[in-house]
């Protein structure tokens, strides 16, 4: 049962993370989302100091202010004549530290030490229930299940226009549509993943999970419908490979998961037909042979 | 209060931030603050491996491994976006994250072993610059000199190829391997940092003091001094400040300072800080006014 | 009526002014050609039409109505190399986007609204390419969905940055036939362009502009040597004379 319950935290956070991160890869703020996934941990020391307690609502309303407060700071140093990459380093490594000093400052006795933030323990996920309608889940499939429902209501709301902003922003703009309040609202909803993810899997797994399948995705899909299916899909093979490997070897769940992203993508990378790295070698090294018959 | 050891350490942190801050620049001009990101991330494998091939948590030998799986993570990310429809933003957070997942699996392995649980390894997650031996610190600060050394030696060079490639390359600059180099000794920076300020917070100091520099200047003598000296002031700052305080680690705080002299910077710098620019705006609209009221008469 | 009228219209970007004063009407159904040198602030003048920049100051009314995309009246097409043509979409999809404005927030496209989508992609010639991946277009290609995407909007007034860069001669002949016929619908189209050699023959009104109107008007009255040379600040040199003596006749 324990298993059942670690496999199915781990297909979760793949089929919500794959989710959200179609539009971080389309809207190429991948780099954001590492922020974001970094910041977390200071919105949840900041919620902790405030209410003294760890639930999780106020962790997610810690992290989603830590999210907003991430993007807003990045594009604040932007109009200020920042570069984006540099904007970007400079905000989550300083909130980054920051949460790190408060947690040795202020929060050093309590469970939330800074290794568990990074790595996650998903092996201790059915240890943690939560009871809802009479129902009894492990905590992290509970807030799981929640951010997913708010990523699909999201997305069936303003598909469309989500679709329409990141391709092109500019036009949008010129029929009216919202783009800066859509901006931020799916800002909210990556910080709302990451930390429902997190607790269970760690921000560096989450980051893995966010931008990885939906990278590997984006060399698979003709249509945006086609990525979202391929990202989830992608999520939950590296969830379930991962965590068997893990077990096998026994080491970091968490860890082996974000490496079976990294398989993942490599085979499509380079075996992909038609596009994949080795197909295109193959078939320079053909023009190259034709050309050689035919100076012959 | 300067006990030896402390006055080791303080010497390599100011080394560390002179060299994070004249490399980091050449980093930030070329838009690559986050390959630094995820070149520092990357190092985490490669000192698992290191120690698992040899047994050994000699310091060179492990910034050894270290360097091999940072280059091969720059390396990688310019060879996905250059083989692909990926963006670097993608390929970036990609092998970030994947690294560093492989990372820790190979560390929970090194722990698990029996000696390894006493190695320390995973101090280069946070770094421990406060508590760092004699010898390590000793290479520490030969390796920031060499560092700096050659930022010195290669900056008109490099100043070119930043600003011109195809130009350099028509004076007959070997563009290509004098970028090899750069991202080289990018690798040997945050290879030398991990330890004192710890892979995750590596990346800060390559980036913060830089772009805090850019706001004093548009020169790039100026910024490449600024930066450096601004990651000197951090590195001693940040030392000092964690000494004082027994259970703080340096890492955190060193970045912290940086981020201070950041915010300084941004607001406060002239011509470039944000008050100088409101101003300089008001002053602009003002004009402005006065013009178009000329012209309405 | 008027198609457009702009009222001390200026942009500035902290100290540098890309736009000053520009004073504009010009009555409906006309091609008119927004003509000036690179950074004139061609395109910055579209986009300031458009709303679209926080420090712009100044009023626009489009058909003597302040602007409000809910009234569909205008169409854009945006400059090509905006957007990251890796998208993963087809050409129909991208047209389809230009009925989003229609169709409303949730809503999902109609038939009705396919269907119209359909026939802008065959108005363009590019019926036979409805499901190709957009990225596997030409640029001439590209660009014609794009039209095809303004053409869906079905709007009064239509507004294209730069249409004609980087096409092929057959998709340059088949924008200009659209938009005479646009025209010919009693539509008003705007075009920044910079080709001069052929403005004269594209357009029959003409925005000169150089960080702010030079000249404005039916381009037989605008489209002459000396307003030319003012709004090119004198670097215009005729190399063909007897071409440029057939265009300025």
């Amino acid at each position: 049962m324990n298993e059942f319950w670690v496999l199915l935290t781990g297909s979760l956070v793949g089929i919500t993370c794959g989710l959200t991160g179609v539009f971080l890869i389309l809207r190429k703020t991948a780099m954001i989302a590492d922020a974001i996934s970094h910041t977390v941990l200071f919105g949840i020391v900041v919620a902790f100091m405030v209410t003294q307690s760890l639930s999780g609502f106020w962790m997610l309303i810690g992290a989603a202010i830590a999210g907003l407060l991430t993007t807003f700071l990045v594009q604040l140093l932007q109009s200020g004549g920042l570069q984006e990459d540099a904007a970007i380093g400079v905000v989550f490594t300083s909130l980054f530290a920051l949460g790190v000093l408060f947690i040795t400052l202020f929060a050093g006795n309590v469970h939330l030490d800074v290794e568990h933030v990074l790595m996650g323990e998903i092996a201790f996920v059915p240890w943690d229930s939560w009871e809802i309608l009479g129902v009894s889940m492990p905590k992290a499939v509970w807030m799981l299940l929640i951010v997913l429902l708010f990523n699909i209501l999201f997305l069936v709301i303003f598909y469309k226009e989500m679709k329409l902003s990141t391709f092109d922003s500019v036009f949008a703009l010129s029929i009216g549509l919202p783009i800066v309040a859509m901006h931020y609202s799916y800002m909210t909803l990556v910080s709302l993943t990451t930390v429902a993810a997190f607790d269970s899997v760690g921000a560096v797994l989450v980051v893995a999970m966010l931008i990885g399948p939906a990278a590997t995705a984006y060399l698979m899909s003709k249509s945006v419908v086609g990525m979202i299916v391929w990202s989830m899909a992608f999520g939950v093979m590296a969830a379930i490979t991962g965590y068997y490997l893990a077990k096998l070897w026994n080491t970091s769940i968490a860890g082996m998961m974000a490496a079976m992203i990294g398989v993942l993508f490599m085979l499509v990378f380079l075996f992909k037909p038609h596009d994949g790295w080795t197909w295109k070698l193959f078939k320079r090294m053909k023009i190259k042979d034709t050309e050689v018959h035919v100076e012959s | 209060m300067l006990t030896g050891n402390l006055l080791w350490v303080l010497i390599g942190a100011i080394l560390l931030g002179i060299a994070a801050g004249l490399n980091g620049t050449f980093a930030f001009l070329q838009k690559q603050s986050l390959v630094g990101d995820a070149a520092a991330h990357a190092a985490l494998p490669g000192i698992a491996i290191a120690y698992l091939v040899t047994q050994q948590k000699d310091l060179p030998i492990l910034m050894l491994g270290a360097a091999i799986t940072s280059a091969l993570a720059v390396y990688m990310i310019q060879w996905i976006v250059g083989n692909s429809k990926l963006k670097a933003d993608a390929a970036i957070g990609f092998v970030l994250s994947v690294f560093f997942g492989i990372g820790i699996v190979l560390l929970t392995i090194v722990n698990q072993s029996g000696t390894g649980n006493q190695s320390g390894l995973n101090d280069f997650i946070f770094g421990k610059a406060a508590t760092m031996a004699k010898s390590d610190l000793v290479w520490l600060s030969s390796s920031a000199l060499l560092i700096i050394l050659m930022c010195l030696l290669f900056f008109k060079e490099w100043k070119l190829m930043i600003f011109d490639p195809v130009f350099a390359r028509g004076v007959g600059l070997p563009v290509e391997r004098l970028r090899v180099l750069l991202t080289a000794l990018t690798v040997l920076t945050i290879v030398t940092g991990i330890q004192a300020v710890g892979v995750i917070l590596m990346a800060a100091m390559l980036i913060i003091p830089a772009a805090a520099a850019r706001f004093w200047s548009n020169h790039l003598g100026v910024i490449l001094v600024t930066s450096a000296f601004f990651g000197a002031l951090s590195g001693a700052l940040g030392t000092i400040i964690s000494s004082v305080r027994t259970g703080l680690s340096t890492g955190p705080i060193i970045v912290l300072c940086a981020a201070s002299l950041f915010v300084i910077s941004y607001f406060f710098a002239p011509t470039r800080g944000f008050i100088a620019k409101s101003l300089k705006k008001k002053a602009f609209k003002q004009r402005n006014v006065v013009k178009e009221a000329v012209n309405h008469e | 009526m008027d198609a457009l009228q702009v009222t001390n219209l200026s942009v500035a970007y902290e100290e540098k002014v890309v736009l000053q004063n520009v004073n504009l009407t010009i009555p409906v159904g006309h091609l008119t050609g927004i003509i000036g040198p690179n950074g004139a602030g061609k395109s910055t003048l579209i986009k300031a039409i458009l709303n679209q920049l926080p420090n712009k100051t100044g009023v626009v009314h489009i058909l003597e109505r302040p602007l409000n995309p809910k009234d569909h009246t205008v169409g854009y097409v945006p400059q090509r190399n905006a957007v990251d043509w890796d998208f993963p979409t087809n050409a129909l999809d991208v047209v389809l986007m230009g009925r989003y404005g229609h169709i409303g927030m949730i809503k999902k496209p109609s038939a009705k609204d396919k269907q119209i989508a359909m026939e802008c992609l065959k108005n363009v010639g590019m019926e036979a390419f409805a499901d190709r991946s957009i990225g596997q277009l030409s640029g001439g290609q590209q660009q014609r969905v794009f039209l095809a995407r303004a053409l869906a909007q079905e709007a009064e007034v239509y507004f294209m940055d730069e249409p004609f860069v980087g096409v092929d001669a057959a998709t340059e002949r088949t924008i200009i036939a659209i938009l005479k016929d646009l025209k010919a619908k009693g539509k008003s189209v705007f075009v920044v362009h910079h080709d001069l050699q052929t403005a004269a023959d594209y357009f029959d009104w003409m925005i000169l502009l150089n960080r702010t109107i030079t000249a404005a008007g039916p381009t037989e009255q605008t489209f002459t040597e000396d307003n030319l040379q003012e709004a090119y600040g004198g670097k215009l040199f005729f190399m063909d004379q007897t071409k440029s003596n057939k265009t300025f006749n």
